[in-house]
């Protein structure tokens, strides 16, 4: 048991400073949604029961702009689609656990508790037998962060002033470059990661997040043809 | 606006967030995927991460900035480079969150 709850410890750790640069947004969300005159009580079920960031603030603006149901529900569907993506790369993690438990870890699956944990199984420091706790670790303690901040900002009635310039994001910035620089290590992984780059900022004006779809499907096929190549060299060098 | 309507909405966003999540874990134990897209799979981290701040760190409402007065781009910059020449995951983000708050209070951006 104390095992269990030392790899708990550990993922919610490395979650961190995405905790502190997400409070911002469980703040802005509250209070947007109070601002909005939408009850408390649907903000905490959005954050307790959805717990999708980015949609969350999306729904809000299609609520004040009286959309039908059929859009808002089809524009969650589209901003969060880049998670079948964290999905497709997990699965190998998590193909041996109980369905139970993969029902939880998937409810769970947002970009900050992938962007933890994901990388700690290329790092070695966690193993198949311990890195769903560490998972698990992870989301609660982002999940905790997420409807405290809901529960806080709403009952702060009002937007909160110039929260969102404070910069506090870029924790989460500085988090996502500490997790991808250690990956630059040969030409597949630099390919990708300069096509992703570029892409994303040419793309950075489409709708829905899909611009960072395109951006990161086309930074993967980046990626496997610049492998292929360096594996053809070697084959003949 | 009737309660059914916000309580749909939980319902309908709950569905797609939930399902998009779950579709690939609910068949996990066999599923089977082509073995290029099984490696290649492994560049998502890389890809998904960056393309997600990249457009935060060099442009700004009027485009790019790549400007030393820019905040975000000066405290990316400076984060990539520690991380690259350090590997060094804690370090990278105190450097860089350092450098992000000092230039911001520098240049008042």
């Amino acid at each position: 048991m104390n095992r269990v709850l030392e790899n708990g410890r550990r993922g919610a750790l490395a979650s961190l400073p995405m905790i502190i640069g997400g409070a911002p947004f469980g703040l802005l969300f509250g209070s947007l949604a109070s601002a909005n005159d939408l009850s408390i009580g649907f903000a905490i079920a959005m954050s307790s029961i959805v717990f999708a960031g980015s949609a969350q603030f999306v729904a809000i603006g299609l609520i004040a702009a009286d959309a039908p149901l059929w859009i808002i529900v089809t524009t969650t569907f589209v901003v969060n689609l880049r998670h079948i993506l964290y999905a497709a790369d997990f699965v190998r993690f998590v193909k041996h656990l109980p369905l139970p438990l993969r029902t939880i870890m998937a409810f769970g699956l947002t970009d900050e508790t992938y962007a933890a944990v994901r990388p700690m199984y290329d790092r070695g420091v966690v193993s198949l037998s311990n890195g769903h706790q560490v998972y698990l670790g992870s989301f609660l303690a982002f999940y905790t962060m997420w409807n405290i901040t809901t529960i806080i900002g709403a009952l702060a009635g009002e937007y909160i002033p110039g929260i969102s310039e404070w910069g506090l994001e870029f924790a989460m910035v500085a988090t996502f470059i500490g997790i991808v620089t250690p990956y630059l290590k040969s030409t597949p992984y630099w390919g990708a990661f300069a096509v992703a780059l570029m892409a994303s900022v040419v793309f950075r004006d489409l709708p829905n997040n899909t611009g960072l779809i395109a951006a990161t499907v086309l930074a993967v096929i980046t990626g496997i043809i610049l492998e292929r190549h360096t594996r053809t060299e070697h084959a003949y060098a | 606006m009737p309660n059914t309507y916000f309580t749909l909405i939980i319902i309908g966003m709950f569905v797609v967030t939930f399902g998009i999540r779950f579709v690939l874990f609910a068949s996990a134990h066999k599923a089977v995927m082509p073995k290029w897209l099984e490696s290649g799979l492994k560049y998502v981290p890389v890809s998904v991460l960056t393309a997600i701040i990249a457009p935060m760190s060099v442009t700004d409402d009027s485009g790019l900035n790549l400007a030393i007065s820019n905040p975000w781009f000066v405290g990316a910059l400076t984060a990539f480079l520690v991380g690259l020449i350090f590997k060094h995951q804690l370090l990278t983000i105190c450097v860089g969150v350092a450098t992000f708050f000092i230039t911001k209070l520098l240049t008042g951006n």
